[in-house]
C-alpha cells in the first residue's frame, strides 16, 4: 500500500489509540522495553507514516520513498507498531518483540525487519546517517526527504552536534530532524542532567530552520509537517514538546517508565485507560 | 638479493587507487576528516569534486555519513589516520556499519610506529585488533605501493565493510604492477622447509632481508605475505605449518590482537606448533625517526632472525 493517505484528525487519533495499545501490549508480553519514549513519540509517528511520509509498505526499498531514521532506537515499539499498522508485516508479529528468533529485536535491526532503514540503538548516530542519505539523494537528483527522530536526552551525544553542523553547512534542505522533547532521560530531568535550552536558538545558529510544535496535538503536528517543504537551503528541525509516557496516567512524566515493562495489574489498568479514551473518541 | 623497485609511501597507492576507481565507477565517494592531502585523498578530490565530501575534524559524523551513502547505493571510502578512525569512531563502525554489513570502506592512513616524530598519539598500534574483532569486517594490511593500490581497487567489490591499513613513510616496493593480489589469499614470497615467517605491511620486506641472513646460517625459511588478516588464509597457514613446524609472525602493531594473534588462535586449535609473535610489546610508541623507532621497538630483519632462531630451538626441543 502507498502512503501518505491524508487521514482526518479523528482517524489519526483513533490510530494513535490503537498504536498505544499495541505498544503497551508488546512491552508487557516481552517483559521489558521502553514505554516512556515510545508513548511520547507515537502521535508524531502516526501522523508521519499515514499523512506525510511517501512510502510503500509492500515495496520497502522503493527508490522514491522518503526515509525515516529512528536515531533513538530504544523506542522501536512505536516504530514497529506503525510499520505493522501500515502493512510492512502482520500486526500479530508484534507479540514476538524481544523474543528469541524474532524479527523484532530489542533495538531496530535493518537486516531483520521490513521498513527499518538502519540499525540503531547506540545513541547519537542517526542524524549523520540521515545526512549521508540526503547527500546521496541530492547527488541522484531524487526529491525524497529524510526524516530523523532524535531524543532531547540523546542530544547529550557530541556526534549529534557534529551532524547538526554538517547539515547546516551543506544546506541539506531534504533533512528533517524531529526532536522528541519529552524532558526526561534515565538519570532525571534533561534540564538537570544536561540542559539543551535554548534549543531553538542553538539550532538556528547552526543554520537550521526551527519549527516548534506541541507533540501530542495532531493539528499542530500536521501544521508543522506541512511547513517543511517550503524551507529551502536549510535543514529543518521540528522541536516537538512531548510528555514521556503520554496517554497512560501513571506513566506520564515518570522517569522510571523510561525502560520498564508494566506488570499484569499495570497492564490491565493501562489498557483500560486507553479503551475508555477510545470510546470517548467514538462518541464524538 | 631482495629485489626492491624503489621506495614509495603506501598511502600513494591508496590515493592513486581511489582515482582509478573514480574513473570507472560512479558510485565511489570519498570522505575526509581534514586530512585530505596527507591521506592522498586530494588526488580523488581534484578529479571528482562532486563525489568528495569534506567532513571536517569529525570522525564519528564521517562514519555515519558514509553509512548513509552506503545505504543509498554509493560506495564510500572514509580517509583519515588509522588511530582516529578505528578508535574515535569504533562504535559507529561497530553498530551502524558492521552490524548491518554496510558497504563502507575505511582507509586507515599513518598506521604503525613508522609514523615517526608525531609520537604515540598518532601511531596506530591497536587498529588491526579493533577492526579484526568485529563481525563482517574485513582487514587488509598491504606491503607496498602496488599492493595498497590493488587493495583499494578491490575493496568496493568485496561485500560489506573493509578496512585497509597503510603507512605514511616511504617503504621499499617489493611487488610489481602485474603481480597477483587476491583478497584473502596469502602470497608465498620465499620457500624454505625449516621455518616460516608470516608478515604484513612493511614487515614483509624486513622478512625478506631476514631470510638472507638465515640462509647464511644454513636455515631455509618460507616467507608469507599475509596481507589479508581477516578472513585468514587458513589453508595456506595450515599447509605451511605442516611443512615447517615453526612460525614467526611480524607486524607493525601490538603483539596482542593482530596478525600474530590471528595465526596463533588458528594454529593453537588446529595444529599447535612453536610460534613467536613480533610486534610492539604492549606499550605506547614515541617520537623519533621511523627507522630509529623500528630499530628501538624491534621491528627489523635482525630481530626476526633472533626470533626465528628461538623457534628453531623450541622446535628441536631445546
Amino acid at each position: 500500500m502507498e502512503y501518505p493517505i491524508g487521514l482526518s484528525i479523528i482517524e489519526l487519533k483513533k490510530r494513535a489509540y490503537m498504536a498505544r495499545k499495541h505498544i503497551i501490549k508488546m512491552i508487557y508480553l516481552a517483559g521489558s522495553g521502553h514505554p516512556g519514549g515510545s508513548l511520547s513519540a507515537i502521535d508524531i509517528l502516526v501522523a508521519l507514516y499515514y499523512n506525510f511520509l511517501r512510502h510503500r509498505s509492500d515495496e520497502p526499498d522503493w527508490n522514491e520513498r522518503d526515509r525515516f531514521i529512528l536515531s533513538k532506537g530504544h523506542i522501536c515499539p512505536a516504530l514497529y507498531t506503525v510499520l505493522a499498522m501500515t502493512g510492512y508485516f502482520p500486526v500479530e508479529e508484534l507479540k514476538t518483540f524481544r523474543k528469541i528468533d524474532s524479527n523484532l529485536q530489542g533495538h531496530p535491526h535493518m537486516l531483520k525487519t521490513a521498513g527499518i532503514e538502519v540499525s540503531s540503538g547506540s545513541l547519537g548516530q542517526g542524524l549523520s546517517i540521515a545526512n549521508g542519505i540526503a547527500m546521496s539523494l541530492k547527488y541522484d537528483k531524487n526529491s525524497a526527504y529524510v526524516y530523523c527522530m532524535v531524543g532531547d536526552g540523546e542530544m547529550d551525544e557530541g556526534q549529534i552536534w557534529e551532524a547538526i553542523s554538517t547539515a547546516g553547512h551543506y544546506k541539506l534542505d531534504n533533512v528533517i530532524m524531529i526532536v522528541d522533547f519529552n524532558g526526561l532521560q534515565i538519570d532525571g530531568k534533561v534540564d538537570e542532567v544536561k540542559n539543551k535550552n535554548p534549543l531553538k536558538k542553538r539550532l538556528e545558529s547552526f543554520n537550521w530552520e526551527v519549527i516548534e510544535i506541541a507533540g501530542h496535538n495532531l493539528k499542530e503536528i500536521i501544521d508543522g509537517f506541512k511547513k517543511v517543504n517550503s524551507v529551502k537551503n536549510k535543514p529543518v528541525a521540528i522541536i516537538a514538546k512531548t510528555i514521556k509516557g503520554k496517554g497512560i496516567s501513571f506513566m506520564e512524566n515518570k522517569v522510571q517508565w523510561h525502560g520498564r515493562a508494566p506488570n499484569e495489574e499495570e497492564f490491565k489498568k493501562a489498557m483500560a485507560e486507553l479503551e475508555s479514551g477510545e470510546e470517548h473518541l467514538d462518541a464524538i | 638479493m631482495v629485489k626492491v623497485y624503489g621506495e614509495i609511501p603506501t598511502r600513494f597507492g591508496y590515493g592513486d587507487g581511489l582515482v582509478e576507481l573514480g574513473k570507472k565507477d560512479e558510485r565511489i565517494f570519498v570522505l575526509s576528516a581534514d586530512l585530505t592531502s596527507s591521506t592522498c585523498s586530494d588526488r580523488f578530490q581534484k578529479s571528482f569534486p562532486d563525489r568528495f565530501i569534506e567532513m571536517g575534524i569529525a570522525e564519528q559524523d564521517m562514519l555515519g555519513t558514509a553509512a548513509g551513502l552506503a545505504l543509498s547505493g554509493k560506495i564510500p571510502f572514509v580517509s583519515t589516520y588509522s588511530v582516529f578512525v578505528t578508535g574515535r569512531a569504533f562504535d559507529q563502525i561497530r553498530t551502524t556499519i558492521c552490524y548491518a554489513n554496510l558497504n563502507v570502506k575505511i582507509g586507515g592512513a599513518h598506521g604503525g610506529i613508522s609514523v615517526g616524530p608525531d609520537g604515540a598519539t598518532h601511531q596506530a598500534l591497536e587498529d588491526i585488533a579493533l577492526m579484526r574483532v568485529l563481525p563482517n569486517m574485513k582487514v587488509i594490511v598491504p606491503a607496498d605501493y602496488w599492493e595498497t593500490k590493488k587493495a583499494t581497487m578491490l575493496a568496493p567489490y568485496i561485500d560489506g565493510p573493509v578496512f585497509i591499513r597503510f603507512g605514511r613513510e616511504k617503504v621499499p616496493v617489493i611487488t610489481k604492477e602485474n603481480d597477483h593480489f587476491d583478497f584473502g589469499k596469502g602470497i608465498i614470497l620465499k620457500e624454505g622447509k625449516d621455518i616460516a615467517i608470516i608478515a604484513n605491511g612493511l614487515m614483509v620486506h624486513q622478512a625478506l632481508f631476514a631470510v638472507e641472513i638465515l640462509q647464511k646460517k644454513g636455515i631455509f625459511a618460507t616467507v608469507i605475505n599475509l596481507h589479508t588478516v581477516k578472513p585468514l588464509d587458513k589453508e595456506m597457514i595450515l599447509d605451511i605449518a605442516k611443512l615447517t613446524n615453526g612460525i614467526v609472525t611480524a607486524e607493525e602493531h601490538q603483539i596482542y590482537g593482530g596478525l600474530g594473534s590471528a595465526v596463533a588462535e588458528f594454529l593453537s586449535q588446529n595444529y599447535p606448533i612453536p610460534i613467536k609473535i613480533i610486534g610492539i610489546k604492549d606499550r605506547f610508541g614515541e617520537s623519533g625517526k621511523p627507522k630509529e623507532l623500528l630499530e628501538k621497538f624491534g621491528l627489523t630483519a635482525d630481530h626476526i632472525v633472533r626470533e626465528c632462531l628461538k623457534v628453531m630451538e623450541m622446535k628441536n626441543g631445546k
